[in-house]
Order: C-alpha cells, then structure tokens, then sequence
C-alpha cells in the first residue's frame, strides 16, 4: 500500500489503542469461501458483529431457462446448480414433474435412483470433508477424500459416461440399464468407505486441533435452524431428528433399515460427526438396495412428448446439504411455465450471520465450510 | 462358385412378380376421437385445518383443496399475514420452508404469491397462494420467520414483488442497480441491463 494512503497518525496514545469497528471484506476470490462467496464482516478486534453475504456472482438464471425449454430438455441443466450432488438434483427435477404427470416409477428403477443417490451423497460428504478440513488447516484428508470419491465418480462413468454432471435419470425413471459389474462396484464402494470413514476419525475426531477448531464453533440450536429454515445435517446436528427420506419416505426409502444420526449442541463439531455417520448409513442402505434390485421395466408409462396437464406440483427431496424442493407449474404446454428451486444451500446460508456472531474470523472459515454450501446452487 | 445353371439342364423357374392387388372397396374412415385432456387430481380438503382456517378468517379463504396430493389454500392478499401466524401459532407450522412468485402477465392480478409452510410436530406440508397485482405491496413475514428475509430478497430481485417492512429489501442475485426483473414475462430470455453491462464490464453485450 502507497505511504500515502495511510490514514494520519493519530494524536495520541489513547486513540491509536481504541479498538474500532473495522469492515473486513472476504471474497469473492478467496480459497475458504468455496467458490465466488463474498463475505463483509463487521469486525470488533478479531470478533465478528455481523456478517453479510453478496452472492450471485454464479447467478445464471436457470429458473429463466427452465421456461424457455421443454421438461426434457431442462433435464441436464438442474444437474449445474449442485455440481457434487448432481444425482440428487436429477432425483428431485424428475419426481416434481413426474408427480405433474401422475406416472409410477418401477421399483427397479426405484432401487437403482436410490443407490445412485446413495453413492452421490458419500461422493458429496467427502468433498465437504476434504475441503472443510482444508480450510481449518489439515492439509491430508483432502487427499484422501479425494482418492475415494475418484471411486464414485467411476461408478457414475460406468453406468451413464459422466463423471460429475452426469444427467444419470429421466423423466419417469433410468434411460440406461446397470451394467454387469454394477452390483459389485457399489459393494467394492462400501467396504472401501466404511474402510476408510475409520481412518477419516482416526486422523480429525481425536485430533487436538480439529476438536479446538471445531468444538463451539458456530452453534445453531433446534429452534433457530427451524427459524432460519436450515435443514439437514445442520438440523440434524442440532439434535433433530428430521430427515425427508423418514418422515416423507419417496422413491422407496420407506423399505430400507437406517438411522438418522443426530447430535446434540449444533456446533461444528456435531456436524462433522453427523455427516460422517450419514455415510455408513448411506453405505447401509446401499447393500440393502444393492441385494434386493427387483426385474422388471426400468422406465414408466412416459410419452416422448411429456405434457403435463395444467396445475402445480411441489416436490422435495433430501440432499446431501438438506431439503432439495422443486415448485413447478405447468400450463399445459411442453415447457415448464414456472419452476423454482429451494435449494438447501442459498436458505442454510442466510444463518451465517446468526452463526458468526461472535465468533473468531479464523471461525468464519470454519463456518462456511461447515454449511457445505456450493455456489452453484446457492446462485442458481 | 456354383455353376449358375441347374444340373438337369432346365432353365430356372422366372419368379412371379407379386400381383398388387387394388382394394375396391374404401378404407373404413376411423373417427378421430379428441384426447380427453388430462387434469390433475383435485379434491376438496377436509379436516381440521381448514375448518379452523374457515371458522377463524370466513371468506378471506378462497379454496382449500388436496391438489395431486398437497394441501393448497387460496386466500386473499390482505390477510395472507394474518393467515401464516395463525398457523404457525396455534397449527405448529414453524418451517417456512419457500416463498415463491408466479408471473401471470394476462391476468389482471398479476403475481400469484406462494408460501410452503412445514409443522415438524405433525409433518405436514402446506401452500399458501394469493394473487397480488403489479406494484401492490405484500406483506412481509421475517418477524416471524428469519428464512423469508433472503426469500423475500429473492423474489423482489426476480419480480419486483415489494415486501412492506422488510428490514433490507435490496437485489441478492442481480447487481444492486441492475435494471428491470428477469423472471417476469415480458423479460425476454437474452435481455440485459445493456448500459449496467456497458459501465460495469466494460463490454458492449454480455450475451
């Protein structure tokens, strides 16, 4: 900074030792917001009084888009807001329109969605993991994380081409049947996770830094998560037992045996062992799946012109970041004529400010991690 | 390679052309039935939220039916506030779970406002609709749900839909001086703010 723009030395002592309220800006190109996540903080010394969020630099209007083309064709667009999960984005796009439509989705078909998703959602806690991990300074697990989710990646190549936005379901249920050894691979895929969340708690859960890190850190309790609108793992952490695959069973979940991992204070900490029980579980429901894949027909009664009739329909899943909905009206016409997106992410990050306040800024790395937000469908 | 002539020395049977035969008699013309259009599922919504709902606001209710299998009341502008308390009150609905704006630029009410409403007590799901006409004031819900402050952000961004005591109704996904609100109708698709994108990207389109 040029000697000139320094502010005039202050007249005395007392002033210059006054701790003021400083404005901090963090982003948007900054490493922990996990993409392009701008971040004003309203400092005391290292305290944070506020934060306030500027977002949308990712914004490409994709509910303006959904309008402009017709159900199918919007299809892979959805699988670009969360770019890690993209199978639970494609999940929740096909069951809203497939509610409009009023079609059964075959079990086998059924079976297949809820393993790919499954899969997905240990693919999108271990990126989470990786990189919450890198933030609040531990360089290796994200190595780790990163070789194992290469596993699910290749599950996903295998069975549909694409690794990341893979586009895996349509419109009334699996455009492709399962390969040979896709049994096989999800099982492989489960003895390696449940192999390696073991090591994962080896290398954080009783690690000195990472508990003074995280323990304390961010606390959202049940009633304000439920004011904010913040769901799943935050909820969850926060000791609510509130997961959509249990209380409003879809696609089939209402058959497998799993737990809702909960924990009590809501802090970071609580997080992290919430998500990293959700992926043995996940792991659980996946062999349940797995050994039970029934035969039949992998696609519903679906015209290749999909017409809904006129009406609405609001339909929400589960993510791995929380409730994933989708509100579509339809006027009778092969495009949507309005489509809207609750995502998880854009609601869970309007409590960052709740949660900061407060704290340290180093813990404003912390937290954002801890939201798992991905900017791609917090701007959509 | 074969001999092309048969062994007995006879020549090879010529193959009989098939004979097109002409139909005398004309087509049977099949009577085009119209498709029955399709309708979603719509069923009355009986029970006891709707009948407190009934009893509590009379005619400010509109509707209150099971729509493809979810719950939907339609109510009045005025005492849309009004209604989402009384819900969240005495009904348990503490989850806002979406608040949502459709564009209907035929109509003389333009906008129709959506509220999901959620109860974790009793796992129930709720919409909330209400018409509201262009640059008519909604009201806001942020003293009794922090999620609508964003939510609410979001849908003046995209509609131009003003909340009345908001604490900070300002643009969240569009540029702060940003010009017009792309998810209404009449918003072409590769519209832009052209002199916003001229001053702040220093390029002549965006598109």
């Amino acid at each position: 900074m040029a000697a000139t723009t320094l502010a005039p030395p202050p007249e005395t002592a007392e002033t210059f030792l006054d701790s003021n309220e400083i404005v901090l800006n963090m982003g948007p190109q900054h490493p922990s917001t996990h993409g392009v996540l701008r971040v004003i903080l309203k400092l005391d010394g290292e305290t944070v009084l506020g934060a306030d969020c500027v977002i949308g630099y990712l914004h490409r209007g994709v509910e303006k888009i959904a309008e402009n083309r017709t159900y199918q064709q919007f299809a892979p667009y959805v699988d670009r807001m969360d770019y890690v999960a993209a199978v639970s984005n494609g999940l929740g796009y096909c069951m809203a329109v497939e509610r409009l439509l009023d079609v059964e989705i075959p079990p086998r078909a059924q079976a297949v969605r809820v393993i790919l998703t499954e899969v997905n959602r240990i693919a999108s806690h271990l990126l989470w993991l990786g990189t919450h991990a890198l933030d609040i300074g531990a360089i290796t697990p994200v190595f780790l994380c990163f070789r194992e989710r290469e596993e699910a990646l290749k599950i996903f190549e295998n069975y549909c081409g694409a690794r990341l936005t893979t586009h895996a379901f349509r419109i009334g249920g699996l455009q492709y049947e399962t390969h040979d050894t896709f049994e096989k691979e999800c099982l492989a895929f489960c003895d390696l996770i449940e192999e390696k969340v073991k090591e994962y708690h080896d290398l954080l859960t009783g690690n000195r830094i990472w508990v003074r890190r995280t323990k304390g850190v961010g606390i959202l309790n049940a009633q304000d998560c439920k004011d904010y609108g913040v769901t799943g793992p935050l909820l969850r952490a926060a000791g609510v037992e509130w997961d959509l695959r249990k209380v409003r069973p879809y696609c089939g979940y209402e058959k497998y045996d799993f737990d809702v991992p909960t924990a009590e204070t809501g802090d970071t900490f609580d997080r992290y062992i919430v998500r990293m029980q959700e992926m043995e579980q996940s792991c659980r429901i996946i062999r349940q799946a797995v050994g039970a894949i029934p035969e039949g027909p992998i696609k519903g009664k679906v015209g290749k012109v999909i017409k809904p009739p006129p009406g609405e329909a609001y339909v929400s899943i589960e993510a791995p970041k929380g409730e994933l909905g989708y509100y579509v009206v339809s006027d009778g016409s092969l495009n949507p004529y309005r489509l809207r997106v609750r995502p998880p992410s854009f609601v869970n990050l309007g409590a960052l400010d709740k949660m900061c306040r407060g704290m340290l800024v180093a813990d404003v790395v912390a937290i954002i991690g801890t939201i798992d937000i991905v900017l791609g469908e917090v701007d959509r | 390679m074969p001999d092309p002539t048969p062994p007995d020395g006879s020549k090879r049977k010529p193959r009989r052309r098939p004979v097109r035969r002409v139909r005398r008699t004309a087509r049977p013309v099949r009577k085009r039935v119209p498709r029955k259009p399709k309708v979603m599922p719509q069923a009355p919504w009986e029970g006891p939220i709707p009948s407190a709902l009934r009893e509590r606001f009379g005619e400010g209710i509109e509707q209150t039916v099971i729509l493809g299998g979810q719950k939907l009341v339609v109510a009045s502008l005025n005492i849309a506030t009004d209604i989402i308390s009384f819900l969240q009150a005495s009904h348990g609905f503490d989850y806002l779970v979406d608040l949502t704006a459709v564009h209907w630029p035929k109509r003389e009410r333009q906008f129709d406002l959506v509220w999901i409403l959620y109860s974790f007590g009793s796992n129930e799901r709720v919409r909330l609709k209400v018409t509201l006409a262009d640059g008519e004031a909604a009201p806001s819900v942020v003293s009794l749900y922090s999620s609508a402050d964003w939510l609410e952000r979001e849908t003046y961004d995209m509609f131009g839909v003003k909340f009345e005591s908001h604490p900070n109704l300002r643009r969240i996904l569009m540029p702060d001086e940003w010009e017009g609100f792309p998810l209404r109708k009449d918003y072409g698709i590769l519209q832009q703010d052209t002199s916003w994108v001229r001053e702040n990207l220093k390029i002549e389109s965006a598109q």
